[in-house]
């Protein structure tokens, strides 16, 4: 079987086991939002000071649900031993993580697209002009999140106390993933939005590095 | 290991004598004054922990490509010895930070980069010790450690995009001061005095790691043959009957 078609079969598995339940997107979703409403606490919420601190908020509720939410990709796959059964397919250990790695893509991004709407309607911050540009942010700064977490939650997976260390190994991991996405997104709520160029290639960058990383280290995280 | 008490107090007449030269010997900064002597030890530590940081990642590396257990001794031993360090460099800056630039800290790229280094290795230390397995306790955290040393560039790269985009409450000034020959000879006797601490600490922990190694080894051992007379499990240190 080819590493494409095992990853698409992988990632069917995955979607249509998470949509019997869509218990870990409802989870996520309502703990992002808690985040979100509980930032009104921490700054004072005028539509200007929401411009400046926003995006810095929007980031953070992202990086904390998304490494929460990453946590079962492994370890439920132990409570019955299918751990097993995946590796002891004929597919290459990269479509294992390639097929897991897009379904938290694809969660997530729902997740942003239910967050982010709702964020500028709490918060007084018009998106109308720039949902598409956002959308581009959005896309690389999740799926550099998820290429990390992803890879993460098969290691913290095999060790106690996982749940706590996922966000430990992840989130110091992601401070420049955080710093550029946070500048990109804070571009977009100027007054005259601009997709910055710099900070939208230092995330693709970041991408391409942590993908080639998690490609070439994939045997080693699919191991016995 | 014959050697290891002359070399250790060796090390440590080193270590007096490039704090006396720090103190004594080199000439007084024309700006700073004293507290710039403090630089001779916070360089070294840097260089210290470069070393030890760059052996970590050199030994991950070896572990996942040749799964020889002496490679993952080297990569608890180099990174502890590391953190070290890096405590020490952090710890001092601070000190010369506060009467020279008026503030403990600034978050600047070098300052940041360092502190997230910091952590990043910190949790490699910690997800060390929540893995059990010995060998998927050296894959794992050696996939980590690469991933970790990845990392760094990218830290840095965008810290100094985005602080550059703004003016700095301080700058980094008079560090160079590297013109004073004395001042450069005291600084390399510091290096190498920090950097022998590194070693000694890290061939101590190595050995340590390779002694663990062998005493479970021999526990496994004694319990398999206890298990073929019928006897009870062996207690280990934690108090865990082994199986």
């Amino acid at each position: 079987m080819n590493a494409l078609r095992a990853t698409g079969i992988l990632l069917a598995k995955e979607l249509r086991l998470e949509f019997r339940r869509r218990e870990l997107l409802t989870a996520t979703l309502v703990f992002s939002l808690i985040v979100i409403v509980f930032f009104s606490f921490a700054f004072d919420p005028t539509p200007a000071e929401s411009r400046r601190y926003g995006p810095g908020l929007l980031w953070i509720a992202f990086l904390f649900s998304g490494s929460l939410m990453l946590n079962p990709t492994f370890s439920r796959e132990q409570t019955n031993d299918t751990i097993d059964a995946l590796r002891m397919a004929p597919v290459p250990p990269f479509a294992i993580v390639a097929a897991k790695l897009l379904a938290n893509l694809f969660f997530l991004l729902i997740c942003e697209a239910i967050l982010a709407p709702l964020f500028g309607i709490i918060y007084n911050v018009s998106l109308a002009g720039i949902v598409g540009r956002l959308a581009i942010v959005l896309l690389l700064g999740s799926l550099g999140l998820v290429t990390a977490g992803t890879a993460f939650s098969a290691i913290s997976a095999h060790a106690r106390m996982r749940e706590l260390l996922l966000p430990v190994l992840l989130l110091p991991i992601l401070a420049p993933l955080l710093i550029a996405a946070v500048s990109a997104t804070l571009a977009l709520f100027a007054d005259s939005p601009v997709l910055d160029r710099t900070w939208v290639t230092f995330l693709a960058g970041f991408d391409i590095v942590f993908l080639t990383a998690t490609w070439l280290l994939s045997d080693f995280l699919m191991e016995e | 290991m014959k050697a290891r008490i002359p070399i250790t107090l060796l090390i440590a007449l080193l270590v007096c004598f490039a704090g006396y030269a720090g103190l004594f010997i080199a000439p007084t900064e024309a700006k700073q004054g004293d507290v710039q002597r403090i630089f001779y030890f916070h360089v070294a530590s840097w260089v210290a922990m470069f070393t030890a940081f760059s052996i970590t990642v050199v030994a991950n590396i070896g572990w996942l490509a040749t799964r020889k257990p002496r490679w993952d001794w080297l990569a608890v031993a180099s990174a502890e010895a590391g953190v070290v360090c890096c405590t020490i460099g952090l710890t001092t800056g601070p000190f010369w930070a506060k009467p020279i630039w008026g503030i403990w800290w600034t978050w600047d790229p070098r300052l940041t980069t360092t502190f997230l280094l910091w952590l990043l290795y910190i949790s490699y230390l910690l997800l060390r010790g929540l893995v059990d397995d010995p060998s998927r306790r050296a894959t794992l955290s050696a996939v980590f450690g690469v991933f970790a040393y990845l990392d760094v560039p990218l830290v840095y790269v965008s810290n100094r995009l985005w602080r550059g985009q703004h003016p700095q409450p301080v700058y980094f000034g008079g560090e160079g001061s590297g013109a004073d020959p004395t001042m450069t000879k005291v600084l390399l006797i510091a290096m190498s005095a920090i950097f022998c601490v590194m070693i000694l600490a890290l061939l101590d922990r190595y050995r340590l790691e390779e002694l663990r190694f062998a005493a479970d080894e021999l526990r496994v051992e004694i319990e398999s043959r206890a298990s073929d007379a019928g006897a009870l499990p062996v207690e280990t240190a934690t108090g865990e009957g082994v199986r």
